[in-house]
């Protein structure tokens, strides 16, 4: 999330597009709610589904599953065309005015660089036209052909209400005055905030959705305000810190990148990491990448990264494909090419799309190991349990651990909320058996490992024998210690660079902030983004004055937020070029003619002059991008493209399949599936009642929703003779599922492209282990391919079919 | 509820150290008094209390959670209740149906307890140690590695990785558990590491 939970409170309109939060996050949702109440705020909901959330929104539009960016770029084209646009945010604060190359284009639904054999664009022409000065040129007017503005309004032209219509299958009528509503906060003390989650993540072009709504909040001016933004409402307790840290294959803590094979030592490495800023005068953060890079290697090495050996760069290992995710392994997997597996709090085989080819995976491992509080399905993969889980044991030769840990409530230690918020937490049980923290058990690990290389020697030693393990009790490092190193300190006096008699920081203290990081040596940080959560003042994570000065929902003094105590990113841009608040009525930071000053921690230089600095500082151009140049492989702006598995072509290229820069294996596209096959979309979603496959271990969530069931609408029912109530089976090309239909007014068939189009909904909280009912998840149905860029798996749209069942495994 | 009962409700609310003052002033004289010495103390006061965090969604519902002993004193300590922390600036104190349900979580039947082992085509479990399941992990880690450490490519390039083995971590465990796991499988030159992130 840009901004916090308690934000949502000051904003003027919700839309909920891509999630269903009354249901997934019903106690943030209450700040929807609160603005309603006390803003006369409205809410719109899109979604296949009439939700709990739609139930209590000021207008409702049904969707097609897969067809979000079609909608929002409708949107953005009636805003253009119906003068719906901030235009002073537009101009100054976004990349509308920058001309790029003139061999850029797009045609038949494709970028300009595509390469169809290998999946792949070459990027090339999706840049800027750079002027001899080395900075993007500009059209302050907009006029150039060429300028992002001119180059966008012609890339949206094809979205009129009608294609909409014909595409999403969202009745014209309610598409526009959805457009209207959406409108009304083109005007500056007008904000709309977007609250999203996985129904856009999970395609494969789910981060194209996302962006399709960036770009709309920017041209509405909406984004770094109060009450706006774009919020992502991450689905797990810790799913924000985890990505954080950087637990990706190819990421370094705070959102730097492990190098690759063409980045063979540190100094190539950096130079395509310059962060040069792209226009005069602004500050492009990352230019202190180095800083953080250096002191990330100081901490994981300590002595042994030093500026003669580039600070252990090779200690790093490097990546020959954009990353190993687990789509990737499991591929691996199942082609006997990964010998060993841990499950650290995690549970694939109900997780990660068509379970078939995931029991093959884990059936050709030699070791799997599982550290969890629960007994998951995963670590039980070898069990037989009839049609639940129907394999044969001794077929399978993976051995199996099963590792007890603790869980919440026994363990201390900092969670990251949405809103970068991270809020320590106290443990209050002891552990239940044997069950032991997560630390202790890598920490044996860990330490035997390192013992067997001290002993045996064996293949690169150097990164375990030298990992920097700097701890009171080496068998269980604390969570203070831990915490205190992801902060970082001084290694050496760090003397103030305008007057070397001045020390700013002597060695050993806790960093204040990143803004002390050095890049010779003398400074240690875990991950840069949290420094100042654990300060010589002490763990700042674990404050609790819930203050809140202005009734702003900032509460600076509540945890600590990443970066720096800021509650809402970007927050320079809430405030006009001359630094005036857009709404007074809403101030969140102003400048008062010598620094900026408010309810949040300034997104800026705290002396940059408004008008010089523009406020999004961690781009190379100081401001939000429309365009978005390299930074996707899948485009510079989003493009419609239909789900891999869809009823309906794409009618902008019918030659095209899915996201035509998505990976695919070949043995996995051939398992996919048209809609002549399989006529009825099917769709993933979670239930109030639970969460995941975790609280099927509960005997409350369990009492309340105790079984598997799909949901069809009424015509879909009549169509196929099924009763609600009654056993169904659901199949797609790779698995089948039975369940109980419950037949609903809540979903409805739509008209797509002349074509009647029937979803089924499909919940995914159950499996074979824990106290509820045995089922089945979606990913026993759904295809094996993630999006282009992050590698989220298509849960959201896919193809089944459907028929009633008499006798099943369920009776 | 009978009247007795709610007597005592009442005078749990108000608390042994006011029953002796105060509700002498409104009239209840020495025989109540005697009555509260031996009324049975509200449950939740001899409990420890502890600041948590609802381990679901990412809202991050603050929690009060109340056990029986006190693990900061040493003691052994059994969860006995979960509710909304009121003084949470997200939550307020509300939870939603499965924040209201966190201890049956904890106290799951099917948790796991015990270390337990598998073995190739077999249709059991087997309890083994924490050393014992140590000292396996660590021999196939080691060898594994040694085996399959692709230390270049074939261009010759230092890449220092290792493709053979994967590691998923836990969106639900703490920064400071995952900055460890990080440390350690970096360390060991796994790529193949994801978190739920990208589900």
């Amino acid at each position: 999330m840009t901004n916090a939970w308690t934000d949502i409170k000051n904003t003027d309109l919700a839309i909920v597009m891509g999630g269903n939060a009354a249901e997934a996050h019903p106690c943030g949702f209450k700040w929807v709610t609160e603005a309603k109440a006390n803003r006369g705020a409205k809410l719109i909901v899109v979604d296949p589904r009439f939700t709990r959330t739609a139930a209590v929104a000021d207008y409702y539009a049904p969707i097609r599953p897969g067809s979000d960016i079609a909608f929002l770029l409708g949107v953005i084209r009636w805003c253009i065309a119906n003068d719906k646009v901030q235009w002073e945010y537009v101009r100054n604060y976004t990349n509308a005015t920058f001309l790029v190359r003139e061999d850029y284009g797009w045609a038949d639904g494709l970028f300009t660089g595509y390469d169809e054999e290998a999946r792949r664009y070459d990027m090339t022409s999706w840049e800027y036209q750079i002027g001899e000065d080395g900075f993007a040129r500009v059209d302050p007017a907009m006029t150039d052909p060429r300028c992002v503005w001119n180059l966008l309004k012609a890339h949206v032209e094809v979205y009129t209400p009608d294609f909409v219509e014909t595409v999403c299958g969202t009745p014209k009528d309610r598409f526009l005055k959805i457009c209207e509503m959406i409108g009304t906060c083109a005007a500056p003390d007008r904000v709309m905030t977007s609250l999203y989650a996985l129904g856009w993540a999970q395609h494969s072009k789910g981060a194209q959705n996302i962006r399709g709504m960036a770009m709309l909040q920017l041209i509405l001016g909406n984004v770094g305000l109060r009450g706006g933004g774009i919020n992502a409402l991450r689905g797990h307790s810790n799913i924000q810190g985890l990505t954080d840290i950087g637990l990706m294959s190819n990421l370094i803590p705070g959102y730097m990148n492990l190098p690759r094979d063409s980045e063979p030592d540190f100094a190539t490495y950096m130079a395509s990491r310059a962060f040069r800023p792209l226009r005069p005068g602004q500050t492009s953060y990352w230019q202190n990448y180095r800083k953080f890079f250096v002191s990330f290697q100081k901490a994981m090495w300590g002595g042994a990264a030093t500026a003669e050996n580039d600070w252990a760069f090779d200690y790093l290992p490097k990546l020959d494909i954009p990353s190993y995710d687990i789509l990737k392994m499991f591929d691996m997997m199942a082609k006997g090419e990964v010998n060993l597996y841990f499950c650290q709090g995690f549970n694939p085989l109900m997780s990660f799309p068509n379970r078939a080819k995931l029991t093959e995976g884990l059936s050709k491992l030699k070791l799997l190991v599982v550290m969890d509080p629960l007994q998951t399905e995963t670590a039980h993969f070898w069990e037989n349990h009839g049609a639940f889980n129907d394999v044969d044991p001794a077929a399978i030769q993976t051995e199996v651990l099963e590792l007890p840990t603790t869980c919440f409530a026994e363990d201390e230690g900092a969670l990251v909320n949405s809103g970068r918020w991270l809020q320590w937490h106290w443990p209050a049980a002891t552990p239940p058996g044997a069950a032991r923290g997560d630390v202790w058990i890598m920490s044996s690990i860990f330490r035997r490992v390192r013992a067997l290389y001290e002993a045996e020697g064996g293949a690169f030693p150097d990164p375990i024998l030298k990992l920097s393990w700097d701890y009171a009790d080496a068998s269980e490092p604390t969570p203070e210690e831990l915490a205190k190193e992801m902060n970082g300190r001084a290694l050496t006096d760090l003397a103030d660079p305008a007057d070397a008699t001045q020390i700013l920081l002597a060695a050993g203290r806790q960093l204040q902030t990143f803004g002390q990081l050095r890049d010779d040596g003398s400074t240690m940080c875990g991950c840069w983004i949290f420094s100042g959560s654990w300060t010589e003042d002490g763990n700042m994570m674990a404050r609790r004055d819930n203050s809140d000065p202005g009734d702003a929902g900032m509460f600076l003094n509540w945890s600590f937020a990443w970066p720096m105590n800021r509650r809402i990113l970007y927050n320079r841009a809430s405030a006009d070029l001359a630094g005036k608040p857009w709404d007074p009525a809403r101030k969140l930071i102003e400048w008062d003619g010598a620094k900026w000053t408010g309810y949040d921690v300034p997104d800026i230089g705290v002396t940059a002059k408004p008008g010089e600095v523009m406020p999004f500082i961690m781009t190379n151009e100081g401001v939000g991008k429309l365009f978005s140049r390299k930074g996707m492989v899948d485009g510079p702006f989003p493009t419609h493209m239909e789900p891999f598995e869809s009823p309906v072509e794409n009618l902008l290229n019918p030659a095209l399949r899915g996201n035509p820069a998505a990976r695919v294996f070949p043995e996995d596209l051939a398992q996919m599936a048209t809609g002549d096959e399989f006529p009825y979309v099917g769709t993933s979603y979670r239930l109030t009642e639970h969460f995941h496959t975790w609280t099927k271990h509960n005997l409350v969530n369990a009492a309340l929703q105790p079984e598997f069931f799909v949901e069809i609408s009424e015509q879909l029912a009549a169509e196929k003779g099924i009763r609600g109530g009654q056993q169904v089976r659901v199949w797609s090309k790779r698995g089948e599922v039975w369940a109980k239909a419950v037949v609903t007014k809540r979903i409805k068939p739509m008209i797509c492209a002349g074509k009647t189009v029937h979803v089924v909904g499909i919940p995914l909280h159950w499996g074979f282990t824990g106290v509820a009912r045995k089922g089945w998840g979606p990913n026993s149905l759904t295809p094996f391919v993630g999006d282009a860029n992050i590698q989220t798996p298509e849960f959201k749209a896919f193809l089944v079919n459907i028929e009633p069942v008499e006798g099943g495994p369920l009776a | 509820m009978n009247k007795g009962l709610s007597r005592r409700s009442f005078l749990r609310l108000a608390g042994a150290g006011v029953a002796g003052t105060s509700l002498g002033a409104l009239g209840f004289g020495a025989a109540e008094a005697a009555e509260v010495a031996h009324v049975r103390a509200f449950r939740l006061t001899a409990t420890t209390e502890t600041r948590n965090t609802c381990t679901y969604c990412s809202v991050a519902c603050g929690i009060i959670l109340y056990a029986k002993g006190d693990l900061k004193a040493g003691e052994t300590a059994e969860l006995l209740h979960v509710e909304g922390d009121a003084d949470h600036p997200t939550n307020r104190g509300t939870l939603c149906p499965k924040g209201a349900a966190l201890k049956d979580f904890a106290l799951s039947p099917t948790r796991a307890v015990k270390p337990r082992y598998r073995a190739p085509g077999g249709a059991d479990w087997q309890d083994i140690t924490w050393d014992a399941a140590f000292d396996k992990i660590a021999r196939a880690i080691k060898d594994d590695r040694d085996q399959n450490f692709i230390a270049r490519n074939d261009q010759g390039v230092t890449v220092n990785r290792w493709l053979s083995t994967g590691f998923l971590a836990a969106s639900g465990t703490t920064n400071e558990s995952a900055w460890l796991t990080y440390k350690t499988v970096r360390a060991l030159g796994i790529v193949g590491f994801d978190n739920q992130a990208r589900v």
